[in-house]
């Protein structure tokens, strides 16, 4: 589904991704790891297409195309989904219109029909209730004076709204209490199937006990220093990042 | 033929020619105001940059055109805009078309101003102040024609809408209706105006507006200048509102190529209120000005402007907003807020906030911003799929809304909303 080789890319001529080799195979559930500094959120945002990031060198292939090649909205058109770290504040923006909008485009990209208000406020209904997120969320500006929890739902319903291909959730635990935290990993795991690929950014072994990995890689310094199976999460959260980074 | 003159000598020089014909010739207090008026533009002139209040609008295009008096033909059928109320009144040149117009069965009165004046003396004039502002004083020399519309104590009178149209002719053609207002004690109206023209139409709109809201009554003037590309409007509007009324006004400057909504309002009595909001998008080689005068003359009154502008190319927008406190204007509530969005780097944007207040017991404020599209906010939409142009729009139109909703009447929001994105569609 997503292959990444030899990845180099700069912020403000800093170097910050040296030279990134990983594979998620299609129906498969990927975490990396990594202390705060180490180019995660670089990398979902040089895979989102956002600007601001010089690819130096490698590459990417996503679906089968030049994943580099495309525009943002391609990317998304094509089955990328960014969870945000931080999801932006869209004051004047309603939700309703903002979703419907998302969906309605990558819809007439995938050349399916667009859905009318109606058909829309039907399908929204039921992603909210999945999600245990009121309705009144829907009339209000996008992640305007939303609480950090209400933000990071808000994305996992724009994620079972927009169905990818492949979703990288940039520590989409972050500021979750337990509850909120097995609700979003519910929404992710009613994705996962043969048809879903994921990239789940964390700091905290935690949210690996409620979204399973099948492969876990430790990000340090712009480079994947270790890879391994689930049990890999287990071993950083009772030793920490120093043990792996005395045996890389 | 011999050249046209043009600038001010032009249109005095039309003055002399029409003066026995202009409509009230034979009414002594009509050709006094006319004959004051065109001494007060004689003296003044157009104003030149030199002038304060002109300062950031430039007016020696229009000056310079050498305009015709309008001659269009009465029976001409041009397309009208769409209509948002049942009643309707239609300009075409600046003169009244009854056959264009639905005026039965109302609650309140609409006449032609053309027809009416024998009544209007004491009324006419009684706001616009030609000796400061010279447009009035042009407009009060040549007026032709304007609606006078009364509303009786009480009345509600739904919404009227108010179209002009300008139309193409080989020369530039300028027209000056004069609009006269007036709203009885609780009464209220919403009137939305609809300035526009066809496409290679040359022409100034050249309106003055005199507003009276009486006590406890609410006017709702909803001004959207479509005009024509080549065109220039320049108006003037005079609105005093008694204890409790409310003047709420929001003007879109959407068309033309050089246009000004200059305001002043002066609240009359206790608990007053008004709104002058308004949005102004410009598109390459557009300039728009809005300058607003505020007088807080009573006290408890409040008052809310927002204004926000949206440049494209090299497009140049003005903002002058003074808002003046006066000693007995105690407790006044007033706000004022300007921004503007610049899409284009060579996009130019002039703002002058004036706040002058002689009340100790006063909450007041005003703000400016200058901004571009949000990088991050227009990533996150696209990293949705939405693509780039459809994501500009939305932040485009979430960057307006505040200025819209601000709009108390329905239908004018409505008829707001739709122009808005009936603006982008064309734009993008
Ligand atoms: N826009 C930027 N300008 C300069 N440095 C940046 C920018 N974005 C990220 N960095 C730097 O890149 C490195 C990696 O940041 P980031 O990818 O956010 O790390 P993580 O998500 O793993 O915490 C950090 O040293 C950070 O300071
Ligand atoms: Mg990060």
């Amino acid at each position: 589904m997503l292959k990444i080789e030899g990845l180099t890319a700069e912020v403000e001529g800093k170097q910050i991704l040296k030279g990134i080799d990983l594979e998620v195979p299609v129906g498969e559930v990927h975490a990396i790891m990594g202390p705060n500094g180490s180019g995660k959120s670089t990398l979902s945002y040089v895979l989102s297409g956002r600007e601001g990031y010089e690819i130096t060198g490698g590459s990417v292939t996503f679906a089968g195309q030049d994943l580099l090649a495309l525009e943002p909205e391609e990317r998304a058109a094509s089955g990328l989904f960014l969870a945000f770290q931080y999801p932006v504040e869209l004051p004047g923006v309603g939700n309703a219109l903002f979703l419907r909008t998302a969906l309605n485009a990558v819809r007439k990209a995938r050349g399916e029909p667009e859905l009318d208000a109606m058909q829309f406020l039907k399908v929204a209904r039921e992603r909210l209730k999945a999600l245990q997120i009121g309705e009144d969320m829907l009339k209000r500006g996008v992640n305007v004076g939303f609480s950090g929890g209400e933000k990071k739902r808000n994305e996992v319903l724009q994620m079972a709204l927009l169905q990818p291909k492949l979703a990288i959730l940039d520590e989409t635990d972050s500021g979750l209490d337990i509850d909120a935290l097995k609700i979003v990993s519910d929404g992710v795991n009613a994705l996962r199937g043969p048809g879903f690929s994921a990239l789940v950014i964390t700091h905290y072994q935690r949210l690996l006990d409620y979204i399973v990995p099948d492969r876990v890689h430790v990000l340090m310094g712009g480079r994947i220093v270790q890879s391994g199976g689930p049990e890999l999460a287990k071993q950083l959260e009772a030793e920490g990042y120093a043990s792996v980074q005395a045996a890389a | 033929m011999s050249a046209h003159p043009t600038g001010a000598a032009g249109f005095l020089h039309r003055y002399e020619g029409l003066r026995m014909r202009l409509p009230g010739a034979r009414l002594p207090f009509v050709a006094a105001l006319r004959d004051q008026a065109a001494e007060a533009f004689r003296t003044q002139g157009f104003p030149t940059r030199r002038v304060e209040a002109w300062k950031y609008t430039d007016l020696r295009p229009v000056a310079d055109a050498g305009f015709d008096e309008a001659l269009t033909a009465v029976d001409s059928a041009p397309d009208l805009p769409p209509a948002h109320g049942t009643a309707r009144a239609v300009f075409v040149d600046g003169r009244f078309r009854p056959d264009l117009s639905a005026l039965d069965g109302l609650p309140y009165a609409v006449e032609s101003l053309a027809m009416a004046l024998p009544g209007l003396d004491g009324r006419l004039g009684a706001l616009a102040r030609v000796e400061a502002q010279p447009m009035a004083a042009l407009n009060t020399m040549l007026f032709e024609d304007g609606l006078v519309v009364t509303v009786p104590a009480g009345a509600a009178g739904g919404v009227l809408d108010l179209v002009s149209i300008g139309t193409a002719s080989e020369r530039p053609e300028a027209f000056h209706p004069r609009h006269l207002i007036r709203l009885g004690a609780g009464a209220s109206l919403t009137i939305i105006e609809t300035a526009t023209g066809p496409e290679g139409a040359r022409y100034l709109h050249n309106p003055v507006y005199e507003v009276e809201v009486a006590a406890g009554a609410t006017l709702t003037h909803a001004r959207l200048q479509q005009e024509a590309p080549r065109a220039f409007q320049l108006a003037t509007a005079y609105a005093r509102v008694a204890e409790g009324g409310t003047y709420d006004n929001f003007t879109l400057n959407a068309g033309g190529r050089l246009v000004r909504n200059e305001i002043h309002t002066v609240l009359a009595g206790p608990n007053a209120a008004c709104h002058m909001n308004g949005a102004q998008l410009l598109r390459d080689g557009q300039h728009a000005d809005t300058t607003t005068v505020l007088d807080h003359a009573a006290p408890d009154c409040a008052s809310r402007q927002t204004y926000k502008t949206v440049l494209m190319g090299r497009s140049r927008g003005v903002f002058q907003g003074k808002i003046h406190v006066h000693q007995v204007a105690q407790r006044t509530d007033g706000y004022q807020m300007n921004q503007a969005l610049l899409l284009s780097p060579e996009a130019e944007i002039d703002s002058k906030p004036q706040l002058e207040i002689y009340a100790d017991d006063v909450k007041c404020s005003h703000g400016a911003t200058v901004g571009e599209i949000d990088a991050e906010q227009l990533f996150y939409l696209r990293a949705r799929g939405i693509p780039e142009p459809r994501a500009r729009a939305m932040l485009v139109e979430a960057f307006l809304k505040e200025a819209v909703e601000g709009v108390q009447d329905e239908a004018a929001r409505a008829a707001l909303d739709a122009a808005i994105t009936g603006w982008w569609e064309k734009a993008a």
